[in-house]
């Protein structure tokens, strides 16, 4: 996994709440058994017109904000499905870290996973965030995961907060199941008492 | 005296191998698994790139559920490429790693979340993990399911454990009589428009109350099951001997000895009194009415006898536009009676509603009626079982002689990823659980609501007052 250290890039508004998955990854898009090709179906219904041809509206379409690097976003994104499609899309995209006021817990879950950082602020800073990124001389921002700070193009300076455990994962590109079967016989151990208290459970 | 504990405490507390910080992570044993083809084939990738076993086979099964064609002859290879292409894989994946395989042609094949409480394979105190995000309906039996992604398949497949966060508790109390013509979809959905599409995101809830101890173990799973449009990432319900009586005597409950011993352990899972919830909930079930949603979230919803809410009205500019953009899809107008809206189709199905008894009520009121013109009504059950279940009940034939199609098993138009799909501008009441943009198909309409209400709408034409036909009770 890409480890997550100082991106800097544009950053693009997407404020509605409840940003489904379905939204974000439609299902013709996940009949595949690779992880190939999702970036065209991100977003798919609302990038692209009927013909085919990208949705002028769209944002990501839009010149100044071709390339983003972060979606600011709107609350309880990434709701609904547990499709982890929609966040491989997203990464093969090119987005690096979605910045909200919540996401939903498996999505959440899911971005971590790939390496996709998610960041939690307050209505307001993301009210703050969303004014200088909606106007395209303003819309690079620069995040430093070390040091826990989002850097706005008018020189304000957002720290946010992360549990050091996410916080380390996503620096180090850590492999989780290679960590965790690092602690086989913690886990053999268990499984042991577990199974003889619960006989019907194995 | 040790901490009062929560039944989320207690089941999260029984299946930690080890503390990993001070921020509640652990690392969680599962009990159980149960896998489907669209979300765990790039899982067994990883597992054979990386040269790694399934740490205990025997305890996952497997289920096609999602790309099968539910056509009323069944056929073992999928129509449309991809859909083979991934039974096909999943079928390899079941067989190279020892995994069970309820394969299109089983006789115990369905939605996932209907054939494992079926087949008693979910128990009290388990927890249970699986690729889809209604892995909440387990909680009805007292187990603790919850929906995970492909990565974390993987992992499980791996090492039986799940990195996890502990999340916040909240109680719902239900309590009092439920009305003539209300169901458990209905609360539930109530829940939903009183805390939010994201009120209880990062919780887990727990429902107590009358209306949940009154109502059967099918009904309480339909609560459990929604539980996660409310955000939800679990539900549980304290194990009674309603759940007892349903787990007895299912092919993969404990038999002899160990029933009796299983039942000891499970009668101690309850929250103890006094301990606290992060939040609590009431929730007044004798005030509760017949519900659908009007927009394209679970919690755009409203009584049957409401409007559709006007934009013009909401001072919030985020939730005035949210509004706007619903209605726009929706096609609908501001302040137009919900009951004045016309549909073009009526499904019944999905792993939140066509269960059995589910069937029973949609037959109650279909009997002796019909269709209304134009209407396609369209039925199909949560499993293979459930099907000759309502053969043998003769339910099938009031479908049939009503103008439903009876078809064979399958989420179908839950989420339209087989060939299952509505047109652009079609209009659905559903007995299903998400009304997001698409998700029957590009450009239609969903309309969430119970089976009852699903059937008065399917022999109205319109989104219908149940409680105005007559139908015995
Ligand atoms: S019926 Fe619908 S919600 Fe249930 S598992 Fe299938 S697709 Fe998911």
């Amino acid at each position: 996994m890409e480890p997550f250290l100082v991106v800097s890039g544009k950053a693009a508004p997407m404020l509605a709440s409840n940003i489904d998955t379905d939204v974000i990854m439609p299902k013709q898009f996940l009949k595949g058994i690779d992880r190939q090709g999702l970036d065209r179906g991100l977003f798919f219904d609302e990038r692209f017109l009927e013909s085919g041809e990208p949705n002028p509206e769209f944002i990501l379409n839009q010149s100044s904000w071709v390339g983003a690097k972060f979606l600011v976003v709107g609350p309880n994104f990434g709701c609904g499905s547990s499709r982890e499609h929609a966040v491989w899309g997203l990464k093969q995209l090119g987005i690096r870290a979605l910045i909200g006021t919540s996401f939903a817990g498996i999505f959440y879950d899911n971005c971590m996973r790939n390496g996709v950082l998610l960041i939690e602020l307050l209505d307001e800073q993301i009210e703050q965030v969303a004014a200088q990124i909606s106007l395209s001389e303003s819309n690079e921002i620069t995040v430093d995961l070390a040091s826990q700070v989002i850097s706005l193009s008018d020189g304000h300076r957002l720290p946010f907060v992360i549990d050091q455990l996410r916080k380390e994962s996503l620096l180090e590109g850590l492999d989780a199941i290679g960590a965790t079967l690092q602690k086989v016989k913690l886990i053999q151990k268990f499984e042991r008492s577990h199974l003889l208290e619960n006989p019907w459970l194995s | 005296m040790s901490k009062l504990k929560t039944l989320y405490d207690k089941h999260i507390d029984s299946h930690t191998v080890c503390t990993l910080d001070d921020h509640g992570h652990v690392l969680l044993y599962v009990d159980r698994q149960v896998i489907n083809e669209y979300t765990s084939p790039q899982a067994f990738s990883g597992l054979r790139d990386a040269d790694r076993r399934v740490w205990r086979p025997e305890t996952a099964l497997s289920v096609v559920d999602h790309v099968n064609s539910t056509a009323a002859k069944r056929i073992a290879v999928q129509p449309d490429e991809g859909g083979a292409l991934q039974v096909n894989y999943f079928g390899e994946n079941c067989r190279d790693f020892g995994i069970e395989l309820f394969d299109i042609l089983d006789e115990r094949q369905g939605i996932e979340h209907v054939v494992a409480p079926e087949l008693g394979f979910i128990l009290p105190g388990m927890v249970v993990a699986a690729g889809d995000s209604h892995t909440t309906t387990y909680g009805a039996l007292g187990a603790f399911g919850f929906g995970i992604g492909t990565s974390e398949i993987e992992h499980l497949l791996a090492t039986q454990t799940l990195v996890y966060k502990r999340l916040s508790t909240m109680r719902v109390n239900v309590n009092g009589d439920l009305g003539f013509g209300v169901t458990s979809k209905d609360i539930i959905m109530a829940v939903i428009q009183a805390i939010g599409a994201s009120g209880a995101t990062g919780y887990a809830i727990e429902f107590c109350g009358s209306a949940i101890d009154d109502m059967s173990v099918e009904a309480r799973m339909t609560i459990c099951n929604m539980a996660v449009e409310a955000g939800a990432r679990g539900a549980f319900m304290a194990p009674d001997d309603k759940v007892f009586d349903y787990l007895k005597d299912k092919p993969r409950a404990p038999k002899g000895e160990q029933w009796v011993q299983a039942v000891e352990t499970w009668q101690g899972l309850r929250t103890d009194e006094g301990a606290i919830f992060d939040r609590e909930v009431e929730i007044d079930s004798s005030a509760i009415e017949p519900m659908v949603t009007w927009g394209t979230s679970p919690d755009q919803v409203l009584a049957i006898g409401g409007v559709v809410p006007d934009p013009a009205e909401e001072s919030d500019l985020l939730t005035r536009k949210g509004i706007q953009r619903a209605i726009d899809y929706m096609g609908l107008k501001a302040n137009t009676p919900l009951d004045a809206v016309s549909i073009s189709h009526a499904f019944i199905g999905s792993c939140t509603n066509a269960r059995i008894e589910d069937l029973r009520e949609v037959a109650k009121v279909v009997k002796h009626r019909k269709l209304f013109a134009g209407v396609t009504g369209i039925i199909v059950p949560g499993s293979t079982s459930v099907r000759v279940q309502a053969e043998l009940e003769g339910l099938a034939d009031i479908f049939l002689q009503a103008g439903f199609e009876w078809r064979q098993s399958g989420c179908s138009m839950c989420l339209a990823m087989n060939d299952d799909v509505l047109e652009p501008g079609d209009r659905c009441a559903s007995s299903t659980n998400r009304n997001f943009e698409g998700r029957q198909g590009a450009g239609a309409r969903t309309h969430l609501m119970s089976p009852a209400m699903v059937a008065a709408a399917a022999v109205t034409g319109r989104l219908f007052d149940v409680r105005q036909l007559d139908v015995e009770a």
